[in-house]
């Protein structure tokens, strides 16, 4: 039988992975990817605690996290789109002035 | 005997993918000869009785030429975008039911589906599966380091990605309808006679539907008067134009099963499935298969007749025009079904 | 070992290599393909908890649409793989990120550690009952979390107008 502990360490190492990825990372596509494996993870854990609690409330706020991290990709790519435009690279180090 | 069920269960999803592959084999000489019927020509008419063997032929002949990848071409990707998009293609078809619960004229116990798996999400399945489509085209245009696979393969996507939406809410408009996700209620609702004599199919009552649901999967199985990403006069042939033998094959697969899927879903959904008069329940499916053809004819003489569009006008259409008129219809069906309870 | 227990350590294989992955790949493409393997795995494991709902969302919205976005722009910009002189992490960022990691990490044990009922099976609070019916959570949805609901459709309207007005050339 799974338990809830499984999900939950899963959900934990997914989180840890996508952490990294930000922290190391000098990609801003890469960086966005991470914060969708760091969303994931939260997921995970609502469905596991919401199928524990037999709670619909679980799904219903993953359908709300869902729909802000599409929110979030549009922007966040249009973003890298339009600073791609200004320097020919995507290393957030390359962006540390606020103003050119 | 349960052991016996198990064994027609694996035996149907066998004859699935089998019939799968030979539709597209008819599919291939159906667009021939009734693209030559359409232009006054012959057609086929060498290899075998009437050009019947003329897919097996040009199989074999796909086969035995030489497998070519151009140079700068990323080896992983090039080879898995193929692969995507023919085992996309046969996934969505998995949960379209195609006939009644049958028990093989009394040979099994318990009836068993004419359906690969039974979901009770169905309908939100064949969407997503559908979606995971255009990943086979964008790699195979990328991967090939060519520009005009590149730019068929970036048409396609973003047209693939527009058309999904009046898609969708075409799907939503018949679930508000049927009130259920499943393809075999669905089904089911649509048994039966209004008047005694019309069917009660969901077409009758969501015109706008079908309609926009039939445009929506010409665009998304990228067929003509749609077939931008490979539209031979200014991309050579888009997101396939360097692709040769097998994996030149398995698109082409690809495009007949994914046609044949969308027609099996609008069966489905709009056209009453495998209900009709005349025949017992039982041979449902011969129905199923009549629809399937017609809409499949539909296809071939929509090719044959139209000329593409231009790609700002199919952009335009999608958008501006398709998109609202779905959401208009989703709209006006939930007000129906709200006032006139279903 | 269950058949269950054997499928979740299989979806849970894939999904921890295949983000692993994604942040140890140098070629965007193959990240976005791999965080797909990954999402895929998760909608398995979805399946597993009775969710076939938040399972088909996961497929039509992260890897239908969101990553698709993704791959897009990857080939759009024909993305550099990093390896110029100034993509590469220094030293010392690289040391002090992955010790912060490795923090989060522990913390992250700690807390689960101490949740009090983590070792019972998935289903011990619910007395039994699954919400695999995608009406129940339209109805709660439309009715408790209607607010909320709404200011979504607000939110992505600002994100979309956002989008094109921060990705075109000349506003």
């Amino acid at each position: 039988m799974v338990s809830l502990d499984h999900y939950l360490a899963l959900s934990a190492i997914l989180f840890t992975i996508g952490t990294m990825g930000v922290f190391l990372r000098r990609n801003m596509i890469t960086v966005l990817l991470s914060i969708e494996i760091m969303l994931n993870a939260a997921n995970l854990s609502l469905v596991a605690f919401g199928r524990y609690w037999g709670a619909v409330d679980g799904q219903i706020i993953v359908f709300f996290v869902v729909t802000v991290a599409a929110a979030e990709a549009a922007v966040g790519l249009a973003i890298v789109i339009a600073l791609f435009r200004l320097r020919e690279s995507l290393d957030p180090d390359a962006f540390t002035s606020l103003k050119w | 005997m349960p052991s016996l069920t198990v064994i027609v269960q694996l035996g149907l999803v066998f004859a699935v993918f089998v019939l799968l592959m030979l539709s597209s084999a008819v599919m291939v000489y159906a667009e021939r000869k009734i693209a030559a019927f359409i232009q006054q020509r012959e057609g086929p008419n060498r290899v075998g009785p009437a050009g019947l063997l003329q897919p097996f032929a040009d199989v074999i002949k796909l086969m035995f030429k030489e497998e070519l990848r151009p140079g700068g071409a990323d080896a992983v990707l090039f080879l898995m975008a193929p692969i995507i998009s023919a085992t996309a293609a046969f996934a969505a078809f998995a949960v379209v039911p195609f006939g009644a619960e049958t028990t093989f004229f009394g040979l099994l116990d318990q009836p068993i589906k004419l359906q690969v798996a039974d979901v009770n999400v169905a309908v939100l399945v064949v969407f997503a599966i559908t979606s995971m489509s255009v990943y086979g085209i964008v790699l195979a245009g990328w991967s090939s380091n060519s520009k005009y696979s590149l730019l068929g393969g970036l048409r396609s996507a973003s047209q693939m990605i527009s058309y999904e939406l009046p898609y969708g809410l075409a799907l939503a408009s018949v679930l508000v309808l049927a009130n259920s996700l499943s393809l075999t209620d669905i089904v089911n609702r649509q048994d039966g006679y209004w008047f005694g004599f019309i069917p009660r199919w969901f077409v009758f009552v969501q015109p706008v539907g079908f309609l926009i649901y039939m445009i929506a999967g010409v665009a998304e199985t990228n067929r003509a008067p749609f077939d931008f990403p490979e539209a031979e006069q200014e991309l050579v042939a888009g997101y396939h134009t360097e692709y040769s033998s097998m994996a030149f094959a398995m698109f082409f697969l690809a495009e007949y099963i994914n046609m044949v899927t969308v027609s099996a879903v609008a069966t489905d959904l709009f056209l009453g499935g495998w209900h009709g008069p005349f025949l017992p329940a039982s041979l449902g499916w011969i129905w199923f298969l009549i629809k399937i053809s017609a809409l499949l004819f539909f296809y071939i003489w929509m090719r044959w007749t139209l000329p593409r569009y231009r790609y700002d006008q199919l952009m335009q259409f999608g958008w501006k025009i398709l998109l609202p008129l779905a959401v208009l219809n989703l709209l006006a069906t939930a007000a129906g079904v709200m006032l006139l309870g279903a | 070992m269950g058949l269950e227990l054997s499928f979740f350590y299989v979806f849970a294989a894939i999904a921890v290599v295949a983000s692993a992955l994604v942040i140890g790949q140098r070629r965007p493409v193959y990240s976005v393909m791999l965080l797909i393997a990954s999402f895929a795995a998760l909608a398995g494991l979805y399946i597993l908890l009775d969710s076939p709902f938040v399972a088909v969302i996961q497929i039509i919205i992260y890897a239908g649409a969101i990553l698709v976005l993704f791959l897009f722009v990857v080939m759009l910009l024909n993305a550099p793989t990093e390896a110029g002189p100034w993509e590469r992490l220094a030293a010392g960022p690289r040391r002090s990120g992955i010790v912060l990691g490795a923090v989060l990490a522990v913390e992250l044990g700690w807390a689960l550690w101490h949740v009090p009922m983590t070792r019972e099976p998935v289903g011990a609070g619910a007395s039994g009952q699954t919400i695999e019916s995608v009406r129940t959570i339209g109805q709660v949805l439309y009715t408790d979390y209607a607010f909320a609901f709404e200011v979504t459709s607000l939110l992505i309207l600002v994100a979309m107008v956002g989008a094109v007005v921060l990705a075109k050339r000349h506003v």
